[in-house]
This record gives C-alpha cells, structure tokens and sequence, in this order.
C-alpha cells in the first residue's frame, strides 16, 4: 500500500513537471509563431529600443529557452529576482512572473480568484452528487416506472441544455422577473456569508442541474448492471434486506465507476467554469483565463494553465487513492 | 396432474406426510419486450431430506428458474409471474410474504451458485461475507459469536488457516477454495434445503470431485436435502437419488436414479447418454449428440417442444405434432407419445447399443 502511494505521488510530480514544460514551450512557441516579441507586449509598441532591451535583460528573455526554463522552475520552487543592473524585483515562490497588462505578479492575481472558483465548483459538486445519484439510484429501482421516465427524460433535457442558455433562463426569472434572489456575485464568505451564499446559489444550481442530469444517467446505468451481478443475488439469496442489499452490496459498487468521472469533472471545474462565471459575473479563474486570452497576457494564461493542470492532477491522484481504499482489488490485486 | 406421481412418495392430503420440499404445477412466466418466455411449466417433484434430487438440462431448460423460484428470488424481478405451490416443511412459499421468505432464504435454504468468483462481492471479504449471512439470521448472536462460526465453518469445508483467509478476499482464493467458501456461506445457518445450482461447472475437473465429495459429506452430516442442478450426468450419477430431465421448461422424465440411467424412457435423455464420453465402453468415431439447437422459451415448437429434435417424432402420426405429451407413469414418469411398448424396443435396439 505504502509503495504504490509513493508510485502514484512520484507520477503525480512528472506529470506536473511534464504540464510545467508543455506550457512553458506554448508560451515561446506563441510568440514566435505570431510573430510578436513578448518584451515588446510587455511594455507596449511605443517603447524605444533601450527600454525594450532592459526588459529583455531583467525578464531573461535574452538567455537561451532551456536556461529561461530552469529559471522558471526556480521561480516556482524558490522564487526568483528579476534584475537589470540595480534594478531588482524579488518574485516570491511560487513565482509565475508579472502580468504583461497590469504589471502586477500572476500568482496574487490567481490567488484571490481560486476562492471563486472553489466556492462555486464544491457547492455545486455537492449538489449534482446528492441530486444526481439519489434520482439514478431511485431510476435504476424503479426502471420504467413514471418516475424513471420523468427523470430521465429531465436528465436528457439538463445534459442538452448550454448553461448560457438556462443560466440566463434562471437569471431572468429568479433575480429580474421574481426578485426571489439577490444579483449573483461573489462575497468572500469570512465577510458575510449569507450574501457568500445569496450571489452563489443561482450558479450552484444551474451548474448542478448540468451534471445532476449526466450523473443521473451514468448512476442509473452503473445500478442497472450491478443489480444484475452475481453477487447481488448471492446477498439476496443469504435472506438480507432488500435495504441492505442495496445500500450496502449494490451502492458501493455501483457508485466506484463515478468517483473517476467526478475526479475529471470536478478538476476540470476548479481549472475555471469560463461560462457559468461570465453568465453570473462571477470572477475566479476562468473568467482570469479568458482575460488573459483576450489580452494576449501570456503570463496570465500560463499561471491559469498551471494551475489548472496542478488541481486535475492532484484531483486524480486522490481519486486513485481512493480507488484503492474502494476496491480491494487495486490494492491487492 | 396427478399427485401419486410425484417421484415415489407418499401422497400429501395428511400434513404428516407431506415431503419436506414439495412442488406442485410450478409455473414461471417471464414478460419481456419480445413476449412471454414461458421458463418452466407446470413442474411438479420432491425432495426428503438426506435425498438428493438432480435436476438435468440443457441451458435454458427451466432448471435454474426452478431452482431460483424455490428461493423466492424472482420475487425482485417485477416481470417474473410465479404460480403453482412450493411446500417447504408445510409452509408454502408462492403465496407466503416476501419478508416471510426472506427470513427462510440463507436459513432454512440455502444455495451455491455456479461461479463463485462473480457470485463473491468483490469489495468485502470472504469472512465478512460469510459473516453477515450468519449475523442476517442470528441477530442476537456477537461479532464475535458470527466470527468463531465462520472460521468453524470455513474449517469445516476444508479452507486450510482459516483464521488469515477469514480476511482475505475472493479474488485471493483459488478457484475451488472459492467454491468452498461460497459451501461454507450456504451451509453457516445449518440449511435444511440445500440447493447446488452447477456448483462444479467453473471449476478444475480434480477439484469438482472434492467439491462433490464435500457437498455429500456435509449433507450426511447435517441431514439436508439437496437439489443439485447439473448439465453433467456424471455428476447425477454420482450424487442423486433422484433425477429430473428437463427441456424446453418442461420436466420430460423423472425417476429414480439408478431407473433413469438403466431404464432411460424419453428420447431427449437417451440423447443425453449419448453425449456423455464413456472410457468404459469401446472407443467410437463419434458421439451421438442431440442434434439441433435448443427451442426458444418464447416460441416453443407445437405438440412436444423436442419434435424438432426428436428422431422418432414422426412414429406417433402427428400426436408430436400437436398434442403436448404429459408426463405419465409411477414412480418412474416420462412424457412422451410413444407406447411403453415402443420405448422400450426403440432404445434396446436402436439407442442402447450405440451408447
């Protein structure tokens, strides 16, 4: 057990350290395919060539890629200072370097975002699991009945419906038309949490309704097959419960095949639900990852990548834990 | 059908003497999206207890159904539609309520089924699982209590070091330690029936011999009755007292053991001998398998469901054609058109010679 959590830990850094590199090749491959100097995007095209090249010598962008690399690495382990003579500005670790537009370091700027998001993608990952696994499990024990009918077809309608397009349904209705909810936004919870919960329950729910419907469907296939396993019917034939013969025999492995795609979708939603945050105007790290795009602030985007990428990975690298903590045969097999 | 047929018991009428499983006119009906299949038709056979009763088939002959019928297990599926009477010690169980034959199912009657790897949930272990099947019926009994019975019992069917594999799980054991843990799972609440649905199908031929072995022993020991399901005569002949053919849902011949496998009455059986190599007799070219396919459940063939199968079908003008045979005789019944007469000249000289 010990040795395949250090296996699994040590994969986890080579992804990283893999991710860190492909990234870090787009943001020179860009430039150089677009024809743009970054130091030029830097300081703007009005800039003469002297200032132009005491940008270069303080950002390295005169040292060679693998050195610039090496330095980035530094950065984000250690922290690095950028220098021009005596000019010196110390990044702490982990540094991802200065914002082209804003001039202002990444990693705050991410920072103060990843709270955003995290609220938004955990209320919502805790509504569509309650939603969506209770209507699959209710579906699969009821198959056919009207119930599974009116939940599936509702589940079909919530995975084909775009979340611009309900978001804005939801919006009109609830903030504009109802006056039911405050407008959505985000209140740092440490300051008001009612109003931390008020500008977030909106986007919770219409982001759920999306998954609850795609859990709905996977939960009730995974149900239907297990409910047809042998071992169901040995637990049945051994006189338990039908209670216990669901909850306990059928759930549990019914419900394993869910915990990897709840790894992906959640760590997908932490690397930044660009829609759900630009229809609800709420700022984390998508919205971040759309301005960077939009400005060609390539710092921006390789700190949003990086950070992405790092919650994916560390997502799945407790999805696996857990596999091996679920079935026995991933340990032991 | 008459009840003096029933594999040579005693009449029921006095509740005395009602055998301790019976089952009369059993009919399961499964409805699906292509139509009705039809899985067993009106079976009626008993078992006493310290007998055993095997039941023979091809797949898709009824006898899983009937077995699973018995337990009350069609009882989840909403589309299964169970009729006829199952006696059990003198309750019934068609009609009885599901928490009624619940509390009977893993106690009073037990089964092994035929894989034990997919029959074993995958994620507890093998003593958990033995253990919660002693804990369903023996609520009062401590953690403790259930653990020392399940390592007895693992012990028992001759799981060597029982107390490490008590917390292993099933995918760690061999294929017959498997098995032997699934007979201990059954066997934990001293089951009076005891059904072994191809218990020896999955498993190496050196290891179904013990298994077998161990199964008899422990039906000495605990006096139970056993069904045992089989597509192997082999089996039969080693284990049962009685046998059941099945086909087509129907049962087609039943009797005595010994009777059957001398004696055998219905073509389809004299179909099955044939099947079955033998280093006994002289080695010929060839088997003699039933030829064809087995009918579909949802469509079965007019008159005798094995006409299309049967070489003789045609010696009965068009009877198998259109009439479906009972099931006649004593003790030793068959349900076929042809006379005893010519039964009995057809396998002496066209059918034993060749076996």
């Amino acid at each position: 057990m010990l040795s395949y959590l250090i296996r699994r830990i040590v994969n986890a850094v080579i992804t990283l350290l893999v991710v860190t590199m492909v990234t870090f090749g787009i943001f020179f491959a860009v430039p150089t395919i677009t024809g743009s100097d970054p130091a030029l995007l830097y300081i703007g095209k009005t800039a003469d060539e002297a200032s132009l090249e005491g940008i270069r010598t303080k950002l390295g962008l005169d040292d060679s890629i693998p050195v610039q690399y090496g330095k980035f690495l530094q950065g984000l382990v250690v922290g690095r200072d950028y220098a021009n003579g005596n000019d010196v500005t110390h990044c702490d670790a982990p540094c991802l370097g200065y914002s082209f537009k804003t001039e202002q370091e990444v990693t705050p700027l991410l920072l103060s975002d990843i709270p955003v998001t995290l609220s938004l993608a955990v209320g919502a990952a805790v509504l569509w699991v309650l939603i969506g696994v209770a209507t699959g499990v209710l579906s699969a024990l009821r198959r056919g009945s009207f119930l599974d009918r009116a939940a599936m077809t509702g589940a079909l309608a919530g995975v084909s419906l775009p979340i611009y397009f309900t978001g804005q349904v939801a919006l009109l209705i609830f903030v504009h038309e109802l006056g039911w909810l405050p407008a959505t936004g985000y209140t740092p919870i440490t300051e008001d949490p009612g109003a931390w919960f008020g500008g977030l329950i909106l986007p919770w729910v219409t982001l759920a309704f999306l998954f609850a419907a795609t859990y709905a469907r996977l939960t009730r296939a995974n149900m239907l097959e297990t409910l047809g396993e042998d071992y169901i019917r040995t637990a049945r034939s051994k006189g338990l419960r039908e209670r216990t013969v669901i909850g306990k025999h059928a759930l549990r492995s019914g419900l394993t095949p869910l915990v990897t795609i709840f790894g992906l979708d959640f760590g997908a939603l932490l690397a930044g639900a660009i829609l759900t945050e630009q229809v609800f105007n709420l700022r984390g790290l998508g919205y971040q990852a759309l301005q960077g795009i939009r400005q060609n602030d390539l710092p921006v985007i390789l700190g949003v990548t990086l950070v992405a990428a790092a919650f994916i990975v560390i997502i799945n690298l407790i999805v696996d834990l857990l596999y091996s903590v679920i079935d026995p045969r991933v340990r032991l097999g | 059908m008459s009840t003096d047929s029933l594999a040579g018991l005693t009449l029921p009428g006095d509740r005395g003497t009602r055998p301790f499983l019976e089952v009369k006119d059993l009919t399961v009906r499964f409805e699906t999206d292509d139509g009705i299949v039809q899985a067993v038709s009106s079976s009626s056979f008993a078992v006493e207890r310290g007998k055993t009763l095997g039941i023979v088939g091809e797949s898709g002959s009824g006898k899983s159904v009937t077995s699973l019928a018995v337990l009350g297990l069609h009882r989840t599926r909403s589309n299964a539609k169970v009729s006829g009477q199952i006696w059990l010690d003198d309750q019934e169980l068609v009609t009885a309520t599901d928490e009624q034959v619940r509390l009977l199912r893993g106690g009073k009657m037990a089964m092994i089924f035929q894989d034990p790897l997919s029959a074993m949930h995958p994620y507890y272990t093998v003593g958990a699982q033995i253990v919660e099947a002693y804990r369903v019926h023996n609520p009062k009994a401590s953690k403790k209590e259930a653990r020392e019975r399940t390592i007895d019992m693992l012990a028992r069917v001759g799981i060597p070091q029982p107390e490490k594999r008590f917390h292993e799980y099933g995918h760690q054991f061999s294929g017959g330690m498997r098995q032997r843990a699934m007979i201990a799972m059954a066997l934990v609440n001293d089951p009076k029936l005891l059904i072994a649905d191809e218990p020896t199908t999955a498993l190496d031929v050196t290891v179904q011999a013990q298994i077998l072995d161990l199964i008899r022993d422990l039906q000495e020991e605990f006096g139970s009755a056993v069904i045992m399901i089989t597509h192997d005569l082999g089996v039969v002949a080693e284990l049962a007292d009685d046998v059941l053919v099945m086909y087509g849902g129907k049962i087609i011949e039943r009797g005595p053991a010994a009777d059957v496998f001398h004696e055998p009455q219905h073509p389809y059986t004299w179909g099955l001998l044939g099947s079955m190599p033998r280093l006994d007799r002289e080695v010929r070219d060839r088997l003699t398998p039933v030829k064809g396919t087995p009918p579909s459940l949802i469509n079965l063939p007019s008159g005798c469901a094995f006409h299309p199968r049967c070489p003789y079908a045609g010696r009965n003008g068009d009877r198998s054609y259109t009439e479906v045979p009972e099931l006649r005789g004593g003790v030793h019944a068959v349900a076929c058109h042809m006379s005893a007469d010519q039964r009995r000249t057809t396998f002496e000289q066209e059918v034993a010679p060749n076996l």
